[in-house]
């Protein structure tokens, strides 16, 4: 084992992917040379060229285009978009192209593509580098949406998403990308798209997050253990996109009281879809109502670091919401 | 000026290929017309034309590797998608909406064209989408070459990728950044504007500030070229120069044909109220297949006798695609569930 940050976590996947099948190609701004604004295709532009590692013109839009075309091919297009906040140009293209392909045409064409994008807030990135933007596309049948939260689940859900003959948006948490560290396998490995994870066992009460949450909530866990003997079960979904309803009944089976936790504003948010697989099918479980702790409904994540603070969920947040919960 | 003209590429196109692009655009027009009968019998509910495209889609269909090279289809693509293999029956099937439809199992509205085994792409409605996509089908090709996946001259495989749209959908951001893509990277790409002046109800000037969609070429570092696009072979001339250049790894062109829809832009829209009677009647004058068909007699390479038995032909085969789709059964109720994702 050796402990990589999240975004080594990523590269490492890139690398060996393009190593393994020479369909892969990575296309995005400044991916070549550059490296990557935040780094994640350092070093892959010298191994493998800029036939395979491809800066794109400054156009979203095209970059993902050019993936489903290159897809449409055979090939096994990587396409980065610089930050998520920036993929609205292209939300054509996903919602209305890459998701309908293999429908629209009957099961006849496919479009195996991966979109990468960081996304979430705390950087100090403001309203245009901080936006969570999965909840737009989880609504999309067609798509797979991934979020990891840990390097092992990094790596091995980026090659499952290569590997996956679907569109699949990849999300990655920029603000982890090296403040989570963790153990990661040398060597090939998938972690399937589909299965939640359970990032810690609990019987008191469920929390289901994903990204950078996810991570924050099972310090929050730590911390509510510690300091009030509260045993929670941290659900890390990472793939909300199919949903893994199993996973989230399971839990509340076991612990009868559901806390969500997302930085993406509340309104609208996957939290509610969670809430909703709650109250469909596990309402007889349940012994509280459903909580979301959830960014406030304001259009984005302001710049000043006091606002800053207060729209994002935090573990001191998260493990305050555990205890009124707890308490009911 | 004799040598020009023997150095067209349609100057060796054979008496047999002439004749099957003039009947490829005859049944293609017949077609069409029965499609708007049905529409008004009320036994469809959709019907959007090629009519009068016809010369630019066959010329076009012509100069590439039909049913290998990749083309993006528009809506108004029906003599282009019969050229590169789709038939009657296919198109009838789409204007019922019947069970198995060739191109969507009939989910799609009729005249969204595609075709995994022929190498069509099957299209959206919002226009020029597509235009970038075949930018990136095309960048696939020149990938593939260049890292020993395809071999450059293998003609059993895709050489080029060949957009259609129509004018107005040069305004989209989508066809600039397609075009940027192709222009930068010199991709084998074709993108073949047909021009009929009107996008719906918005004439050209409503539309661009230029007087040929092929100067915006210039913006992004591709040949463009206008051509009239009722004259069936000068279309097949410039788009056979076009592939070439493709084939051999010269880069991209921008074609625009200049031609006219006589008809309104779907069954639901009424040209009358954008468009004076007097214009359409000025421009069925120019319509491709009566100028091709003249020049086939004038050659001597179309008889009337030729020309009645195609008649009678294209006439028995519509009744057959329409007949064979009236019998097909509609699709399950359930088919609506099934290829949301690919295994």
């Amino acid at each position: 084992m050796t402990v990589l940050t999240l975004i080594d976590a990523i590269k490492q996947a890139m690398d060996e992917e393009l190593e393994r099948d020479p369909r892969v190609f990575i296309t995005g701004e400044d991916v070549g040379k550059r490296g990557g604004v935040f780094r994640a295709t350092q070093g892959l532009y010298d191994k493998y060229g800029g036939t395979r590692v491809v800066d794109s013109p400054l156009a979203e839009l095209s970059i993902v285009a050019i993936g489903i075309g290159a897809a449409l091919a055979d090939l096994r297009p990587i396409c980065e978009i610089q930050f998520a906040d920036f993929i609205h140009p292209a939300f054509n293209q996903i919602v209305n192209e890459a998701a309908k392909m293999h429908y629209r045409s009957g099961g006849q064409w496919r479009v195996p593509l991966v979109i990468r994008a960081p996304y979430g807030g705390g950087i100090s990135g403001a309203l245009y580098h901080s936006q969570s933007v999965e909840a737009f596309f989880t609504h999309v049948p067609g798509l797979k949406v991934v979020i990891p939260s840990t390097p092992y689940d990094a790596k091995g859900l980026l090659k499952s998403a290569v590997r996956d003959p679907n569109p699949v948006l990849y999300f990655e948490p920029k603000k982890g990308y090296r403040a989570i560290k963790g153990d990661v396998p040398p060597g090939d490995y998938t972690v399937p798209i589909g299965p939640a994870r359970v990032a810690r066992e609990g019987r008191d009460l469920s929390a289901f997050a994903y990204g950078m949450m996810a991570h924050y909530t099972v310090l929050a866990a730590e911390q509510v253990a510690r300091e009030d003997g509260l045993d929670v079960e941290v659900i890390d979904l990472r793939t909300l996109l199919p949903v893994d309803k199993e996973a989230i009944l399971t839990s509340i089976q076991k612990t009868g009281k559901a806390l969500i936790v997302h930085e993406d504003n509340l309104t609208m948010g996957y939290g509610a879809e969670v809430a909703a697989v709650l109250a469909d099918d596990g309402f007889e479980y349940l012994d509280a109502p459903v909580r979301r702790l959830a960014g406030p409904d304001v259009p984005a994540v302001p710049f000043a670091h006091t606002m800053q603070e207060f729209f994002m969920p935090n573990p001191d947040k998260i493990a305050a919401a555990m205890r009124d919960l707890a308490e009911y | 000026m004799a040598t020009r003209i023997f150095a067209r590429p349609s100057a060796r196109l054979k008496p047999e290929q002439l004749l099957e692009m003039f009947w490829l655009m005859l049944l293609s027009r017949r077609l069409d017309e029965r499609a708007w009968a049905l529409h008004r019998q009320g036994k469809i509910a959709f019907h959007i034309s090629g009519m009068g495209h016809e010369g630019a889609q066959v010329g076009a269909a012509f100069a590439i590797n039909r049913g290998v090279d990749y083309v993006h289809p528009y809506y108004r693509d029906l003599a282009l998608a019969l050229a590169l293999g789709i038939t009657p029956t296919d198109f009838m099937m789409s204007l019922f909406g019947k069970k198995g439809e060739y191109s969507s199992k009939a989910r799609q509205m009729p005249s969204h064209f595609g075709s995994k085994k022929l190498n069509i792409i099957s299209g959206s409605s919002p226009v020029a989408t597509q235009v970038p996509q075949a930018a990136g089908l095309a960048f696939a090709i020149k990938y593939k070459q260049q890292t020993g996946l395809l071999d450059p001259d293998d003609t059993s495989q895709p050489r080029l990728a060949l957009a259609c749209l129509g004018e107005g959908s040069t305004s989209q951001g989508e066809w600039h950044e397609g075009m940027n893509w192709a222009g930068v990277h010199r991709l084998p790409f074709i993108c073949l504007v047909q021009n009929n002046l009107y996008a719906i109800s918005v004439p050209l000037e409503g539309q661009m500030a230029v007087s040929h969609v092929a100067d915006r070429a210039a913006a992004y570092g591709v040949k463009g070229v206008w051509v009239d696009g009722n004259d069936v072979l000068a279309v097949y001339d410039v788009m056979a120069e076009a592939a070439q250049r493709a084939y051999q790894g010269e880069g991209p062109t921008l074609v625009e044909a200049k031609t006219y829809r006589p008809v309104p832009h779907s069954s639901d829209d009424d040209d009358r109220s954008y468009r004076s009677r007097e214009e359409v009647e000025e421009w069925k004058k120019k319509d491709p297949i009566l100028r091709f068909e003249k020049h086939l007699m004038d050659e001597g390479i179309l008889t009337q006798e030729r020309l009645d038995e195609y008649e009678t032909r294209a006439r028995a085969e519509v009744d057959h695609a329409q007949h064979a789709a009236e019998a097909a059964p509609d699709p399950d109720e359930t088919d609506a569930l099934g290829e949301v994702y690919a295994d």
